[in-house]
C-alpha cells in the first residue's frame, strides 16, 4: 500500500511576488491601488491648498442664502427671495419634467418612424430615412437653438391676436395660442376643489399636493386595476372554453365612468388663456425654451430610437412573420402579437441608453435659457456665489443619481421582457 | 354524333403582361399605391414634400451671393422682387472664418497641411490593402507633428515628447529582459514620467538655444470654427481609443481592485453629461492642479473630452470582447500565450473588428458633442455664429449660418458613417 503524501510545502520567497502567477496578481493590484491613492491624494492636496489660497474652504452654507434670481418656468411656487436650495430643487424638477416629456414623445415618434422605415411604401421609407439621417448627423445643440429660433422668428406675437381682424388666431376652439413668447394651453381647474396639503411648512423644500389630483389618480388607478382583472378573467375563460367574451365596453366603462363622476363632482373645467392687454392671461404658459428643448430632444432621440426599433424588427427572422401569416393572422396582429414582443428583447437595452442620453442632453437647456438643474445650480447659483467646486460636484452627483435610477428602473423592465431561459 | 370537341394543337404566343403591372406604372402600383392605407401615406408624403420644398427652394435659390450686409441683401431681393430669400452674402464673406476661426490668415496652410497629413497618416490604417506598410512609420510620428503644426513653437518640444516614449520603451526592454516584465513596465512608465516632468524642459531649452528651428506660435484663443471641432474630435478619439482599450481590459480583468477602479471610472463618466465635465475643465481643473499651474483652456477641454470619450470607447470595446466566443480565449491559453500576447495576437484584432461600428459612432458622437464647447465660451462654429451676428452688418442673420453649420456637420458625420459601413463589409470574413 502506497501512502500519498502532500508535496513538500514550498517556502515563500520574495521573488515569487514577481514571477509566480499566484502572487503576481496581488502585486499588480497593490501597485494599482497605491498608484490610485497617490493620484487621489495629490489631487485632494492640490485642491485643499488652492482653496486655502483663494480663501474659500468647502462650505455649503450658500444654499440657505437668498437666490435673488427669477425662474419663470416652474412646477412649485418660487420667488427670488427663496434660497439657492429651493432654486436648485425647482431646477431639478424642470430637468425631470423635460426628461419625462422627451422620453415619452421620443419613444412614440421613434417607434412609428422605425416601423414606417420598413414599410413597403417606397416613398415613405425614403422619407423616414431622410428624417433619421438628417437628425442623427447634426449636433443636438444645433437642433435646440435652431428650433428655438424657429419658434421665436416664425410664430406671431401676442398682439397679432388682437383687434377685429387679427392676423393670427387661436387653435382648437380658442383654447390654444401659439405665440413667439411660448404656447398658452388650457389648464385643468376644479370649481369645488378639495384644496391642497402643504408639506414641510415654510422650509426650502416645501411643496403642495393637490387633493383633487390625488383623488383623480386614485380613481384612475382603481379603474385600471379593475380593468386588468376583467382582462384576466376573459383570458381564463378563453383558455378553458376557447371563446373570448367581449369585454372592451366593460373595461372602458370601469375606467371612464367613475372618472367622469369624480370629475363632475369636483366641478372640473378647463381654464382657457385669454388675451388681456399685451399678453395672454390664464391657462398654462409653456415657455419657448421648454418647447424648443422638448421638441429638439424628442426629434433627435427619436431618430436614434427609430434605428434601434428597425434593427430590432429586422433581427426577428422572416420565418416568424411567415409562420404567423400561415396561421392566418392579419398583418397588424402579426406585428403586435409575434414580431414586437420578440423585437422588444433586442430593443430595450439600447433604448435604456437612449433615455439616459436624452436626460443628459437635457442639460443643454442652458443654451436656450430653460432653467433646469444645470441652469440654476450649475449656472446662476454658481456664478453668483463663486462656489464652483461645490456646485459642479453636486451637479454631477445629481445627474449620476438620476442616471443610475433610470438604468435601475429600465434594467428591471428589461428583466421582465427578457427571454426566460429554462 | 359529330365530333364537336376541339383540341388546340399549337401553342399561343405569349401575351404581354397588362400595362398596369409593368414599367413605371406597375412599380408605382406595387410600391406606392398597393392599398388604401399605402395610397393615403403616399399622398400625405407627397403633400409634405411639396410643402417643404415649396418653402425652402425659393429661399435657397436667392440671388444674394454678392451682398455685403443684411440691408444690401434685402435691397437685392427687393430689386429682384424675390421676397423671403436667404442672404448668402454672409456665407461668402465669412465661410473661411467658420472654418478656421481667428487663426492668422497667412498661416492657414498649417491647419490645412495638418489635416492633409492626417489623411496620409490614416491611409495605412484605413486602407491597409492599397497603401505600402512603410507609411506606418509616418503614422507613428504624426501625433507629434499634428500639435506642432497647429500651435507652432519650437520643433524640439514634440521631439522631446517623442523621446520620452523612446526612453520609456528602452527602459522597459532592458528591465523586462533582465528582471521581469512587470518591473519593466513600471520602470518604463516611471522613466518616461521623469523625463517628461523634469528633464525634457531643460533639454528643449538647451537644444533651442543651440539650434532654433520652429514655427510661429499661435495662441489657443485664436482657434475656432470647424478647425477647433475637428481638432478636439481627432485628439479625443486618438487618445481615447488606447485609454478605452485599457479600461475595457481592466473591466474584464480578474483583478478585483483594478476592475472596480475601472468600473467606477466608466460608470461615473457615463452617468454625467458632457457639459458638467466641460464645467470642470473651465472652472475646476486649475484647482485640482498644483498651485500656480495655469494651462491652456483648449488643453483642459481636450483632457476632459478625452476622458469622456474613453469611457464610451471602453464600453464599445467591452462589447467587442464579450462578443468573442470563449473558445478564442481558451485556444490562446492552450497555445501557451501570455496574457498580453493573447490580447495582441488573438483577442484584440477580432474584438476591435467587431467593435468598428461602435467606435465610429462614438467618434461621430464626440465630433457632434464638440459644439458644446460654445457654452463655455470657445469659438466653435456655433460660438462663431453668435460672434458673426454681433457684427452690425449681419445683425439678424439666423438661418443661413445655422444651415451652413448643419450642412457641414452632416457632410462630415454622414461620410464617416458610410465609411464605417464600407469597412464593416470589407472586414466581414463570412463566418459569424
Amino acid at each position: 500500500m502506497t501512502i500519498l503524501t502532500d508535496p513538500p510545502k514550498e517556502q515563500f520567497r520574495l521573488s515569487m511576488l514577481l514571477y509566480d502567477t499566484r502572487y503576481r496578481s496581488a502585486t499588480i493590484q497593490v501597485i494599482a491601488l497605491i498608484a490610485f491613492m497617490l493620484l487621489a491624494a495629490w489631487l485632494i492636496n492640490n485642491t485643499a491648498q488652492n482653496l486655502a489660497d483663494l480663501g474659500k474652504p468647502i462650505d455649503f452654507g450658500f444654499f440657505s442664502e437668498p437666490a435673488s434670481y427669477d425662474i419663470n418656468q416652474r412646477l412649485l411656487d418660487y420667488s427670488s427671495r427663496d434660497t439657492h436650495l429651493r432654486a436648485a430643487l425647482i431646477g431639478l424638477l424642470n430637468t425631470l419634467v423635460v426628461a419625462v416629456l422627451g422620453c415619452a414623445t421620443a419613444t412614440v415618434l421613434g417607434v412609428v418612424v422605425g416601423v414606417l422605415r420598413l414599410s413597403h411604401n417606397w416613398l415613405i421609407a425614403r422619407l423616414m430615412a431622410v428624417y433619421v439621417e438628417m437628425f442623427r448627423n447634426v449636433p443636438v445643440l444645433l437642433w435646440i437653438v435652431f428650433i428655438m429660433a424657429i419658434l421665436i422668428e416664425t410664430l406671431p406675437a401676442p398682439r397679432a391676436f388682437r383687434g377685429d381682424s387679427p392676423s393670427a388666431s387661436m387653435l382648437l376652439g380658442d383654447s390654444v395660442a401659439l405665440t413667439n413668447r411660448g404656447f398658452y394651453v388650457p389648464e385643468p381647474l376644479f370649481s369645488r376643489s378639495l384644496g391642497d396639503i402643504h408639506l414641510l411648512g415654510e422650509s426650502s423644500l416645501r411643496f403642495n399636493i393637490s387633493l383633487d389630483l390625488v383623488v383623480v389618480l386614485i380613481v384612475l388607478g382603481a379603474g385600471l386595476w379593475v380593468s386588468s382583472r376583467i382582462k384576466r378573467r376573459a383570458d381564463r375563460i378563453q383558455e378553458s372554453t376557447g371563446d373570448r367574451p367581449t369585454t372592451w365596453y366593460l373595461r372602458l366603462g370601469v375606467i371612464v365612468v367613475p372618472l367622469a363622476i369624480v370629475l363632475a363632482l369636483l366641478g372640473f373645467y378647463l381654464g382657457h388663456p385669454e388675451l388681456k392687454g399685451f399678453n395672454f392671461q390664464g391657462g398654462t404658459h409653456l415657455r419657448n425654451s421648454l418647447i424648443a428643448l422638448w421638441l429638439a430632444l424628442s426629434l433627435y432621440t427619436a431618430a436614434f430610437i427609430a434605428e434601434i426599433v428597425r434593427a430590432g424588427i429586422m433581427a426577428i427572422s422572416k420565418g416568424q412573420t411567415e409562420a404567423a401569416a400561415a396561421l392566418g393572422l392579419r398583418s397588424n396582429r402579426i406585428m403586435s402579437l409575434v414580431i414586437l414582443p420578440q423585437a422588444l428583447r433586442v430593443i430595450v437595452p439600447p433604448l435604456i441608453s437612449q433615455y439616459l442620453n436624452l436626460t443628459k442632453n437635457s442639460s443643454l437647456a442652458i443654451a436656450v435659457g430653460y432653467m433646469d438643474i444645470t441652469g440654476t445650480l450649475g449656472g446662476i447659483t454658481m456664478n453668483q456665489t463663486g462656489r464652483e467646486l461645490e456646485c459642479v460636484l453636486l451637479l454631477m452627483l445629481v445627474y449620476l443619481v438620476i442616471s443610475l435610477s433610470i438604468s435601475a428602473v429600465m434594467n428591471w423592465y428589461n428583466e421582465s421582457v427578457k427571454l426566460k431561459e429554462r | 354524333m359529330s365530333d364537336v370537341s376541339f383540341v388546340r394543337t399549337e401553342m399561343l404566343p405569349e401575351k404581354a403582361p397588362p400595362a398596369t403591372s409593368v414599367g413605371a406604372i406597375g412599380w408605382a402600383r406595387e410600391n406606392l399605391f398597393s392599398g388604401w392605407f399605402n395610397t393615403a401615406l403616399t399622398l400625405i408624403s407627397l403633400a409634405v414634400i411639396f410643402y417643404v420644398l415649396s418653402h425652402i427652394l425659393p429661399w435657397v435659390l436667392s440671388p444674394t451671393w454678392s451682398g455685403t450686409s443684411l440691408n444690401e441683401c434685402r435691397e437685392i431681393l427687393a430689386g429682384a422682387s424675390h421676397d423671403g430669400g436667404a442672404c448668402w452674402g454672409v456665407i461668402r464673406e465669412r465661410w473661411i472664418q467658420l472654418l478656421f476661426g481667428f487663426y492668422p490668415s497667412e498661416l492657414y496652410w498649417r491647419p490645412i497641411a495638418a489635416f492633409v497629413l492626417l489623411g496620409v497618416a490614416l491611409a495605412p490604417i484605413l486602407f491597409s490593402d492599397k497603401v505600402p506598410a512603410k507609411l506606418l512609420w509616418f503614422s507613428a510620428a504624426y501625433p507629434f507633428i499634428f500639435p506642432w503644426l497647429l500651435w507652432g513653437g519650437t520643433i524640439w518640444g514634440p521631439i522631446a515628447a517623442a523621446a520620452g516614449l523612446v526612453i520609456g520603451f528602452f527602459v522597459y526592454r532592458l528591465l523586462s529582459a533582465s528582471v521581469s516584465g512587470l518591473l519593466g513596465l513600471i520602470g518604463g512608465v516611471v522613466a518616461a514620467l521623469i523625463w517628461w516632468l523634469l528633464l525634457s524642459g531643460l533639454a528643449v531649452y538647451a537644444l533651442d538655444s543651440i539650434l532654433n528651428i520652429g514655427l510661429e506660435p499661435v495662441e489657443s484663443r485664436k482657434f475656432g470654427g470647424f478647425m477647433l471641432s475637428i481638432t478636439i474630435g481627432i485628439v479625443a478619439i486618438a487618445c481615447s481609443l488606447p485609454l478605452g482599450i485599457v479600461l475595457a481590459l481592466g473591466r474584464q480583468s480578474d483583478l478585483l481592485i483594478v476592475k472596480y477602479l475601472c468600473v467606477g471610472f466608466i460608470e461615473f463618466i457615463r452617468g454625467v453629461p458632457l457639459i458638467t465635465l466641460l464645467f470642470v475643465a473651465s472652472t475646476l481643473l486649475n484647482i485640482f492642479m498644483p498651485p500656480g499651474t495655469n494651462f491652456d483652456i483648449i488643453l483642459r477641454v481636450l483632457i476632459m473630452v478625452t476622458l469622456f470619450a474613453a469611457a464610451y470607447m471602453a464600453e464599445v470595446v467591452r462589447g467587442g470582447l464579450a462578443a468573442l466566443p470563449k473558445g478564442q480565449y481558451e485556444g490562446a491559453d492552450s497555445l501557451g500565450l501570455t496574457y498580453w500576447q493573447a490580447q495582441r495576437l488573438i483577442i484584440m484584432p477580432q474584438a476591435l473588428k467587431i467593435s468598428i461600428p461602435g467606435i465610429v459612432s462614438t467618434f461621430i458622437g464626440v465630433f457632434k458633442d464638440t459644439t458644446l464647447v460654445s457654452i463655455i465660451g470657445l469659438l466653435d462654429p456655433l460660438g462663431l455664429s453668435n460672434a458673426i451676428r454681433a457684427d452690425a452688418n449681419w445683425n439678424g442673420i439666423v438661418w443661413e449660418l445655422y444651415g451652413f453649420i448643419a450642412l457641414m456637420f452632416f457632410v462630415f458625420c454622414f461620410g464617416m458613417s458610410r465609411y464605417s459601413m464600407y469597412l464593416e463589409r470589407k472586414l466581414q470574413t463570412g463566418h459569424r
